[in-house]
């Protein structure tokens, strides 16, 4: 048994520069195109680092925490993408009003969760907890667990990908200064935001969250207090594989259409993000997530050839100015 | 013994192992005529390259990268894109010498990526960079042929339709193929000796002290940095000699046989699986794995026929789903014996060793 | 001792990796009492203490606190009987806040306001620092925020890992001061020092240990009187100390 001493955590004098990377992203794309074309791209650019976030944030937790890189975390993704299918297909909800549509959304997001987080504590308990202190081992079991969960999904939904066409009322969208917003994008900018903000909220404004950064820090110390970190540090897991399957919901209705690959797909772009942001930060994941997001879909538009290359670009730039990612673990 | 570096493989059972696939593999094309087998056999040379060049970073340098496929397939595509501009053996050399020089000029770079940036920030680096190669391999027809790869010829003397002999010998008729299949075996057992005089050297030992402990490394004065490095370099330049090599023998590249995902699982599994930190254990793993993937298909599917109309079992044995069961097997080999097969052999035999002293 | 002590160590073996620390300790800490626990470095004593506490595994031995066998419980389990631990690094969270740490001082979370107006009675400069990150504190008041969140919650035993080390004299002085509060209120407590003042002014009884074993065992005022038995067991630096 190791104790998990950490440096400590820095919070005061923060540095303003990594926030400002955004905006000027932004202010830069705007002069290099025309103001409605930059609207839309932003807007969509937001939605798709929205659903990064919310796809990304789990890993993050998970590491910040738990000090585990969870490399079946694409497979926890994709169990989401499933579930929605599997909630959709037992609830037809195309011919519903806007209500009953939302309302199988929140649903499958719901049982999402429920597996996600059910599912990440059988995984801590049968793998993750014997290779505790071994981090070696620690990489090769999560890829083993990655594999098995992958194909398992296979097993249980089959090979071939399954149609998600998404609600009426999620489709289509509406024209605010000459660019298109799609409804659906508004709807995961506001998921990852009250995401976003529910986590940091649980993390520095509750006993839980004051809990858990104690626990980060000083894991014996908290045990000698008579608190059971070794739960605390479980419930972290759940909730990040929790959050995993949200995220994969999420991407199966913009993508419409799950396939077993999905998990795989996403997440290089995943790890590029909490790469970006420094491991184990709530804020770091989510301002990656953005500038991911925005940076992606102004290339796109501006040099559609350089597209392929701008993720790993990105990650590179920023790690060569910041070996430790721009908000490296802030506690928060 | 010489030949071997000192290093002996440690227990009775290992080395009668390592005997048997060696001498296999030496009589392949006479004990077992056929393209099939020979394809098998050619591949567990290739693959046994590869695993070890993958020990070395993994086994013995504690570093965990996800990249190997890469610069395996920079060998492939090196030979490939060569042969499908020239021909010839000066081509084929100048084609492996490329990918060789590119992988190594690469694993350089990473390493210096990797000094400033933690453990498993690289692991994870590694991984975005494989599937970027990947994703470029696929959409850059113009040099890679994209999804479909390339097709090409190879020199004469190694091309199917060559027949130096009117007479079989030994009962076999030697062909292009089976002459390529012994370049292969030459190059793979020279390179794995030269390996294994790596790792036995004071080299491979103070990679070995920095794996354990790296800060006492640095206290007693090795330049870890420089010792990684050279270990990457070194691992990539085999790698990619197994590539291209690869390529030589299956004469296509493509994305999917050199540069995939599931590629870098199987290594990982073959190195994991016959014991990290020994190179017998790579070989080992290699063997087994080749052959599993071979021979375990149509066993799965032979048990899925047995089960059928049991519920979820024929789709679990469905022979799609050898992965699953590959996955299995290497979560309980590190959860249960870390050390591999070799590494299991070795502790026993050790322990037999210390017994009557003590 | 005819009566039951609330802490009792029998045989108590502890090994670290291959290295064995503790070699059948033996120790009792009776309730209402300050015990000292002294020695040279690299004696055991921290080791004797973490094992209390579950954070090292005894390999042999019982450990009893309160009457109940406690040598294979969880650490939680352990403190939840009623054992606060302020351990040789005092154990402050340095990221959170004063304010916060004491959140954490009682696991039930049921913080009573008089018992906090009396730490901050004995500590002022923690209601100062309120709002101040731990991190930010000098050592002297970490080591008071330290022992303010153990006695902050309710316990019946109280186990401090050298609270003087590294500390200035004048702080030290306010420590035992402190202390001394707690001793005269009967708080049952066990406590390691290399200060051998701040041992004789607060302890009641003393084991002295040596390679892992208790190899003294008696009153604190028989061994301050005691300058040549002093001397053999703790060593010329810590007598000096006087």
């Amino acid at each position: 048994m190791t104790p998990i001493a950490r440096q400590p955590l820095s919070l005061g004098g923060r540095d303003p520069l990594p926030y400002l990377v955004l905006p000027a992203l932004m202010v830069l794309a705007l002069a290099a195109m025309k103001f409605s074309a930059w609207l839309t791209l932003t807007v969509a650019g937001l939605a798709v680092g929205c659903m990064l976030f919310l796809a990304a944030i789990g890993l993050t937790l998970i590491f910040g925490l738990m000090d585990v890189l969870n490399f079946a975390h694409g497979g926890f993704v994709t169990l989401g993408a499933f579930i929605v299918a599997a909630v959709f297909a037992a609830l037809p909800a195309s011919g519903g009003g806007a209500a009953a549509a939302l309302g199988v959304v929140a649903l499958a997001l719901a049982a999402a969760a429920v597996a996600g987080g059910g599912l990440g504590l059988v995984f801590e308990r049968l793998l993750i907890r014997r290779v505790a202190g071994a981090p070696l081992r620690q990489i090769l079991i999560t890829v083993g667990g990655g594999i098995i969960l992958q194909q398992m999904l296979i097993v249980l939904f089959g090979a071939e990908p399954l149609a998600l066409p998404r609600p009426e009322a999620l489709r289509g969208g509406f024209i605010i200064a000459g660019a298109a917003v799609e409804r659906y994008r508004l709807m995961v900018c506001l998921l990852g935001l009250v995401v976003y903000a529910a986590t940091h909220l649980a993390l520095n404004r509750t006993r839980l969250g004051l809990l858990i950064r104690a626990a980060v820090e000083n894991r014996e110390m908290v045990e000698a207090l008579g608190f059971r970190a070794e739960r605390l540090f479980r419930l972290v897991f759940a909730a990040g594989t929790a959050l995993a399957a949200i995220g994969g919901v999420v991407w199966a209705l913009y993508a419409g259409m799950v396939t077993a690959d999905l998990g795989a797909d996403i997440i290089i772009l995943i790890f590029i993000v909490v790469i970006i942001g420094g491991l184990g930060s709530v804020s770091g994941c989510f301002l990656a997530s953005l500038l991911l997001g925005l940076a992606n879909n102004y290339v796109g538009f501006l040099a559609p050839k350089l597209a392929l290359g701008t993720d790993i670009a990105l990650m590179l730039i920023v790690l060569l100015w910041r070996p430790r990612g721009l908000l490296p673990m802030d506690g928060a | 013994m010489r030949l071997l570096s000192q290093d002996r493989p440690g227990h009775w059972l290992l080395a009668i192992l390592l005997a048997a696939i060696l001498l296999a593999l030496a009589g392949a094309p006479f004990l077992l005529p056929g393209t099939k087998a020979l394809a098998v056999a050619a591949r567990i040379l290739i693959f046994i390259v590869l695993a070890a060049s993958y020990d070395l970073l993994l086994g013995y340098t504690g570093i965990v990268s996800f990249a190997q496929t890469t610069f395996f397939g920079l060998g492939a595509y090196g030979v490939a894109i060569a042969l499908t501009g020239g021909s010839g053996w000066l081509a084929l050399i100048l084609g492996a010498a490329a990918g060789i020089a590119v992988s190594v000029a690469l694993a350089l770079a990473m390493a210096l990526l990797s000094l400033r940036v933690r453990a498993i920030f690289f692991s994870m680096i590694t991984l975005a960079l494989a599937r970027f190669v990947q994703v470029l391999a696929s959409e850059w027809r113009g040099l890679t042929g994209g999804e479909d790869g390339l097709t090409f010829s190879v020199p004469r003397l190694i091309a199917p339709g060559f027949h130096p002999f009117a007479a079989p010998i030994l009962g076999l008729r030697i062909t292009g193929p089976v002459i390529a299949y012994y370049l292969i075996f030459a190059v793979t057992l020279a390179a794995f000796l030269i390996l294994l005089r790596i790792v036995n050297s004071p080299f491979g030992r103070v990679l070995q002290a920095i794996r354990e402990n790296p800060f006492r490394a640095e206290a007693l004065g090795y330049r870890t940095i420089v010792h990684r490095a050279l270990a990457s370099v070194l691992a990539a330049g085999f790698a990619a000699l197994a590539g291209a090599m690869m390529a030589m023998q299956l004469r296509y590249t493509n994305p999917d046989t050199t540069l995939s995902f599931s590629l870098m699982i199987d290594i990982l599994l073959m190195v994991v699986i016959g014991g990290m930190g020994t190179l017998y254990g790579a070989a080992l793993g290699a063997t087994v794995m080749v052959m599993a993937q071979y021979y375990l298909q149509p066993l799965l599917a032979a048990l899925a026929a047995a089960a059928q109309g049991i519920v979820l079992l024929p789709a679990l044995l469905d022979p799609e789903r050898w992965l699953l069961w590959l996955g299995l097997i290497f979560v309980l080999v590190v959860t249960f014996f870390p050390a591999g097969i070799a590494g299991s052999l070795r502790a026993r035999a050790n322990a037999a060793a210390r017994a009557p002293r003590t | 001792m005819a009566e039951i002590p609330l802490l009792e160590l029998a045989g108590v073996h502890t090994h670290i990796g291959r290295y064995h620390i503790l070699h059948g300790v033996d120790l009792a800490v009776p309730e209402g009492r300050v015990s000292m626990l002294l020695g040279r470095n690299g004696a055991g004593k921290t080791t004797a203490l973490r094992t209390i506490l579950g954070l090292w595994r005894a390999s042999y031995g019982m450990i009893h606190f309160a009457g109940a066998e406690i040598t294979a419980h969880a650490t939680p389990d352990i403190a939840r009987l009623g054992i606060a631990y302020v351990p040789e690094n005092m154990g402050v969270f340095a990221s959170l806040t004063v304010a916060e740490n004491f959140r954490l001082a009682d696991w039930r979370g049921d913080l009573r306001p008089t018992r906090l107006d009396a730490v901050m009675a004995a500590f002022p400069v923690l209601a100062q620092k309120w709002r101040a990150r731990a991190g930010t504190l000098s050592g002297g008041q970490k080591q008071m925020l330290a022992i303010g969140r153990a006695i902050a919650a309710e316990h019946r035993l109280l186990i401090i890992d050298e609270p003087s080390k590294g500390l200035a004299p004048g702080m030290v002085a306010q420590l035992t001061e402190a202390l001394i509060g707690l001793k005269q209120a009967r708080t049952t407590i066990l406590l390691v020092e290399q200060n051998f003042a701040m041992a004789q002014a607060l302890g009641d009884h003393v084991a002295v240990m040596e390679d892992g074993r208790i190899v003294y065992r008696g009153d604190m005022a028989a061994l301050a009187k005691d300058i040549p038995l002093q001397t053999r067991l703790l060593g010329l630096s810590l007598a000096s100390h006087q």
